[in-house]
């Protein structure tokens, strides 16, 4: 692969509430390259989406606290100033949402939208408007002329999130983030804007950073994937070691736990209990109280990172073990 | 499949809406949500809807629950004509019919304790109270949850939870016929699993029959028995979920089941058959098939008169003029 585009480092995200901390993220570390699309993958509450809006600042503001460095190209995301913070959210780093409609202002038209955007840069109107047919013609938008003077509640879900897409697209960003980006939609459009994305990469070199919790995406579009629980990135490789050689115990159950026989092929492997609250940093695996593999050292001592592969590690004392 | 006595019949099903447009020369026009859909359920079947967004699944199953009244056609549910039912069959009938719903937070009451939740519809239905109290508790257990949960409320409950709460409401009347309408598109992962695992197992034990809508491809083929495919209104293909998904007939049926996600990285496609487009309006349709625009295969004969359902089989239905033979 390419150059290094961004990395972070040790980034830890706190929330202070009334009864002290509640730790979002802990020490997450990985890098993404250029023209690589890099999965987070893990269930509501992770801290998945945190750490994506972090990057670009985005969080509410006030009571959370970033430890850690976030490295874009040369700079440190965490160090620089709000207006080089602004350069950086869209033209350099862009990011679309689950679901365009928060993202659209309802009362002006879609293309008027995105044409603000271009003007940004310093365009004439009349380029900035052939700059928009252009783009929605690349993200395969139908009738893009009729288009760009609709408002967005005349638009369908697929065509929102084109719309955002094209957006995002006008100012050539270098790193995509997409938070959920097919949710909200159909499957049969869930796979065409999976292909526009797919097309993005092979392009104009861009990379991706896609935060998800559908499996099949990631195995769809993924270069490398780090799954998340409970705000801390448990295991990381890339898209075939981790599907076909999975090493944490909670990788490995929520592979079992998503339906892709029918139901006389076996009943779907469950993980009990559930994502406890983190409020106190204690030395533990925060995965130790599901599960099947726990024992007194997982409750009492941190994991540290083991390395399967130059590109697979995972966090776990019990590598290799079957469950009994 | 057990025995093949027939637990819900439609037989040329029709909704239509009616939008008025314009003041003072109003122009009527049809939306037709669901339209000329004919189709069987045998007790203790599973059967999984699909369709995209606005292709109807929901207008049918609010017509099987009763909810909202039929424009034509016939529905028979254990025996009973919808369209003539006394306030008897009716009655009958909402107690043989229960209903599970994609956001368990939203239809439970947020004032009301889990117990009162689900002894509300035995109450309505004249359950004295203290077998109500006691059913409450069976149910619970039914759908493994503990009874301290008796007196918690809605938002003390996690989503997992709330969906059991939701299904044991369901069981409370002792139905015959589940209508699950997106019953895990809420939920994680782990949490699916575990909802679904239970659902079958409810079923199996209960002989229940169950119409499971969703859109999510892997859940539906996991659950269900037969899968009906539904778009802009009409059923275009109905048949066992080995057929739906092995050996689509319906172009439509094929272009959805390859756009669902393979969990394989290796198996990704570089060039997928996608379908174009968006599925378009139910406010604009024309006098052909309705999947024409989207059909690779259309032809003239496609776009001027609407195809009739042809049956392959006993269990497979196709609403198609040019079928496809067995995929390679």
């Amino acid at each position: 692969m390419g150059e290094k585009l961004l990395e972070l480092k040790d980034l830890s995200i706190d929330y202070k509430i009334k009864d002290g901390y509640l730790s979002a993220v802990n020490k997450v570390n990985f890098t993404i390259d250029r023209g690589e699309v890099f999965a987070i993958v893990g269930e509501s509450g992770c801290g998945k989406s945190t750490l994506a809006h972090s990057i670009l600042r985005l969080l509410p503001g006030g009571n959370e606290i970033v430890t850690g460095e976030i490295h874009f190209k040369d700079e440190d995301l965490t160090l620089v100033d709000q207006e080089r913070m602004e350069h950086v959210r869209g033209k350099e780093i862009g990011m679309i949402f689950q679901n365009p409609l928060d993202s659209l202002n309802p009362v002006f038209r879609v293309g008027d939208q995105i044409e603000e955007a271009l003007l940004l840069d310093d365009m004439s109107e009349e380029d900035a408007y052939k700059r928009v047919i252009e783009l929605f013609k690349d993200v395969k938008m139908p009738d893009a002329e009729e288009r760009a003077k609709s408002f967005p509640h005349e638009l369908s879900g697929g065509m929102r999130q084109r719309v955002m897409i094209a957006m995002m697209l006008s100012r050539n960003p270098e790193l995509l983030i997409a938070d959920e980006p097919t949710t909200a939609l159909d499957v049969t459009i869930e796979a065409q804007i999976l292909e526009i994305l797919k097309q993005m990469k092979k392009e104009f070199n861009a990379a991706i950073m896609l935060i998800t919790h559908n499996f099949g995406l990631v195995a769809e579009i993924a270069d490398k994937i780090g799954v998340m629980y409970a705000g801390e990135m448990v295991e990381q490789g890339d898209v075939f070691e981790i599907f076909e050689n999975p090493q944490h115990p909670y990788t490995k159950l929520l592979m079992k736990a998503l339906p892709s026989g029918t139901k006389n092929d076996g009943r779907l492997q469950t993980i009990d209990g559930s994502v406890p609250r983190i409020t106190e940093k204690k030395p533990e695996c925060r995965f130790a109280n599901r599960c099947p593999l726990a024992d007194e050292k997982c409750r009492t001592e941190n994991p540290p990172m083991e390395w399967i592969s130059d590109t697979h590690y995972c966090k776990c004392f019990h590598l290799g073990e079957e469950e009994k | 499949m057990a025995e093949q006595e027939t637990m819900i019949k439609l037989d040329g099903l029709k909704k239509y809406f009616v939008v008025k447009s314009g003041l003072i020369k109003t122009k009527k026009q049809y939306v037709r949500a669901v339209d000329e859909i004919s189709l069987e359920i045998k007790t203790g079947e599973v059967v999984g809807l699909v369709g995209e967004s606005g292709s109807g699944k929901t207008t049918l199953a609010r017509v099987v629950l009763g909810l909202t009244k039929m424009t034509g056609g016939d529905v028979y549910i254990d025996g009973v004509d919808l369209a003539h039912a006394s306030r008897q069959d009716m009655k009958k009938l909402r107690r043989e019919i229960a209903v599970v719903f994609q956001d368990p937070l939203s239809n439970l009451n947020p004032r009301q304790t889990v117990e009162s939740s689900i002894m509300r519809p035995m109450l309505i239905h004249g359950v004295p109270k203290a077998e109500a109290k006691q059913k409450a508790k069976e149910v619970l257990d039914m759908v493994k949850m503990d009874q301290r949960y008796l007196n918690s409320f809605p938002h003390q409950l996690s989503g997992g939870q709330l969906q059991r709460i939701a299904i044991a409401r369901a069981l409370a009347l002792n139905p015959k016929i589940m209508i699950l309408d997106e019953p895990t598109s809420a939920l994680d992962v782990s949490v699916q699993a575990q909802i679904l695992n239970l659902l079958i197992e409810l079923q199996e034990d209960l002989h229940l029959t169950y119409l499971v809508i969703t859109h999510d491809l892997n859940v539906i083929k996991y659950i269900s028995d037969k899968i009906a495919v539904m778009y802009l209104g009409r059923l275009v293909e109905f048949g066992t979920t080995e057929d739906i998904a092995k050996n689509p007939l319906h172009p439509y049926t094929r272009s959805l089941m390859a756009s669902a996600p393979v969990l394989d990285p290796r198996l990704r496609r570089e060039d997928k058959e996608l379908l174009k487009g968006d599925p378009g309006s139910l406010m604009k349709i024309g006098a052909g098939c309705r999947f024409a625009d989207r059909c690779p295969y259309a032809t003239e004969e496609c776009k001027n008169s609407e195809p009739e359902v042809t049956y392959v089989n006993e269990h497979h239905q196709v609403n198609c003029y040019h079928p496809l033979g067995e995929v390679k």
